[in-house]
């Protein structure tokens, strides 16, 4: 209880931190866009409205109508947000459960490990761009609807990372902890659940965080394949086609879905602070 | 408490690393009486931690036969017969004091109510009252072990292995830590087999000290404590307490191997 009450104080100040670290990002934007527009900066790009927009007028755009007598841009953003996340975290519960299951599976037996690991590292070289349009198209001729599709490209992307770092954290126990366990004469399943699988869960988390923004990353950029249009993914490649016209609106869909990510992100780490009982400096 | 014939015997063990390569320990012959409190004592290397690992069938043995509680050192870990203790704590940080010092009961099947009754025991035996619900890396190294021997001792094994068990920890705890475990082995009457590299620690601990020559590992001499029991502060003040010091000195001097060095032995060893 006491750790409990002692750790409030960091969290406030982290936050306080966040706050302030996102508005000297903020002020360097707008710092560049001044002095690039009137030093005439072109180069990577040349400096202007369409290209960096105030910060103000993409914040500010969320709160105009999307279109004429429609309703707010967040509005429509935050519906696109709801569906994307749906799809996003279906994808990152299935991925992660496969990804931790191949890595139990391959912790009991090396010669599994040698035989599958190379396909799995492999299975993460085919760009998703490749794999979309089959699964899509593959799953919707069984009648699967389409969200579900781009779930399982996000699991897709979740997977590896969950999997590759469970292995890892499975084989992490101390030596000495095996030999306690032995000396107790116990099976190799409880060794599995009584020591592997709780050692293995600082390693697991860190993947987790890594795989809940891929998780959203594959669920945007399998909705463009799959001609989805309700969510984020829809969003974006509609906004961009009038980028020139009102480039506003892409770089409000930015905000809306990085806002997205750190949702994601802060729900697994907040699991981790509850789950993960460690000395704080072996938290990986 | 059950006094089985012979609490360890064995006769004529060796151990050979990497295809005969590295000879660890030549024509080990022991014998253990129930009650007895053994140290083995030697330079790094010498293979004291091997023999203990081989007693506890953590290791098996190229040569020789290894009896433990009257049984092959087989059946004797599958019939959770001994107890072992490490140089590092070896606690798992997700669990509690308590539930540390109940891992090998939960494994052993016990009921909770069982359960919570020794672990309260033993947390008093240990004097860690106050600590239950704490986390491993909030105790200090000391009192990291004392849980760590709650754990060996919980489901009353017959025997206790102990493997440089305070070598970690300094001067002051570690004399504290001697007088516990002597309060601790007087009232469970268990056996004990301590592997340490401090003569003082064990000529103060045991009741004869196995003294081992290094590379290939052999039994140099056994030197027999007479000192009454029990001991106490006073105990390290007795001129005997000296001689026989002096005693265990000669023995590793004689047998090849310089005073005990105080860096810890590097146990290269192979999991079986």
């Amino acid at each position: 209880m006491a750790s409990r009450g002692a750790t409030v104080g960091p969290a406030v100040r982290s936050a306080g931190l966040s706050v302030l670290v996102l508005a000297v990002l903020c002020a360097v934007w707008e710092a560049y866009k001044w002095i690039g527009e009137r030093a005439e900066i072109r180069w990577p790009f040349p400096v202007n409205e369409r290209t960096m927009p105030h910060v103000h007028d993409m914040v500010g755009q969320l709160f105009e109508p999307s279109r004429r007598n429609g309703p707010l841009l967040i509005d429509v953003l935050l519906d696109a947000a709801a569906f994307t996340a749906k799809e996003a975290a279906v994808g990152f519960v299935l991925g992660a459960s496969v990804g931790f299951l191949i890595a139990v599976a391959l912790s009991q037996s090396r010669l599994l490990q040698r035989g599958f690991l190379p396909y799995i590292v492999a299975s993460q070289t085919v760009p998703i761009l490749a794999i979309a349009p089959m699964v899509v198209v593959g799953l919707g001729s069984k009648g699967v609807t389409g969200w579900v599709a781009v779930a399982i490209l996000a699991a897709y992307l979740t997977f590896f990372p969950v999997a590759i770092n469970t292995l890892r954290g499975l084989q992490s126990a101390d030596p000495r902890a095996l030999e306690l366990m032995h000396s107790y004469a116990a099976s190799r399943w409880t060794i599995l659940w009584r020591l592997r699988v709780p050692a293995s869960l600082p390693y697991v988390f860190s993947a987790l965080k890594i795989s809940a923004t891929a998780s959203i990353v594959g669920a945007i950029i399998g909705e463009a394949p799959s001609s989805i249009q309700e969510g984020l993914g829809g969003a974006i490649v509609n906004f961009n086609q009038y980028y020139s016209l009102e480039p506003r609106n892409l770089w409000a869909t930015n905000i809306v879905a990085a806002a997205l990510g750190i949702t994601f992100f802060l729900v697994v780490a907040g699991a981790e602070r509850v789950v993960v009982r460690r000395a704080p400096e072996n938290v990986a | 408490m059950s006094a089985p014939p012979a609490a360890v015997s064995l006769a004529g063990v060796g151990k050979t690393f990497g295809k005969g390569a590295v000879r660890a320990l030549e024509d080990i012959d022991l014998a253990i009486a129930p009650g007895e409190f053994v140290s083995l004592i030697g330079p790094s290397g010498c293979g004291k931690s091997t023999l203990l690992r081989i007693v506890g069938d953590l290791i098996q043995p190229s040569v020789g036969d290894v009896i433990v509680n009257g049984k092959p050192a087989h059946r004797a870990r599958l019939d959770h017969d001994y107890g072992i203790v490490f140089q590092s704590a070896v606690l798992y940080d997700w669990r509690t004091v308590t539930k540390n010092i109940s891992l090998p009961l939960e494994l052993l099947g016990w009921s909770r109510g069982r359960r919570n009754e020794r672990v309260r025991e033993m947390v008093e035996l240990v004097e860690l009252s106050g600590f239950e619900s704490h986390h491993p890396w909030q105790l200090s190294g000391g009192m990291q072990q004392r849980v760590s021997i709650a754990r060996a001792l919980s489901f009353d094994p017959a025997l206790l292995l102990m493997d440089e068990p305070f070598g970690a920890l300094d001067e002051m705890t570690r004399e504290r830590l001697n007088m516990e475990l002597l309060r601790i082995w007087e009232r469970s009457g268990s056996t004990i087999v301590f592997v340490t590299h401090s003569i003082p620690e064990a000529v103060f601990l045991s009741t004869r000290v196995v003294v081992m020559s290094p590379r290939p590992g052999r039994i140099a001499g056994i030197v027999e404590v007479d000192l009454p029991q029990p001991r106490g502060a006073e105990t390290r003040e007795q001129p005997r307490f000296f001689e026989l010091v002096t005693e265990v000195r000669e023995r590793l001097a004689g047998s090849g191997a310089a005073t005990a060095p105080t860096e810890p032995a590097l146990v290269t060893e192979e999991r079986v």
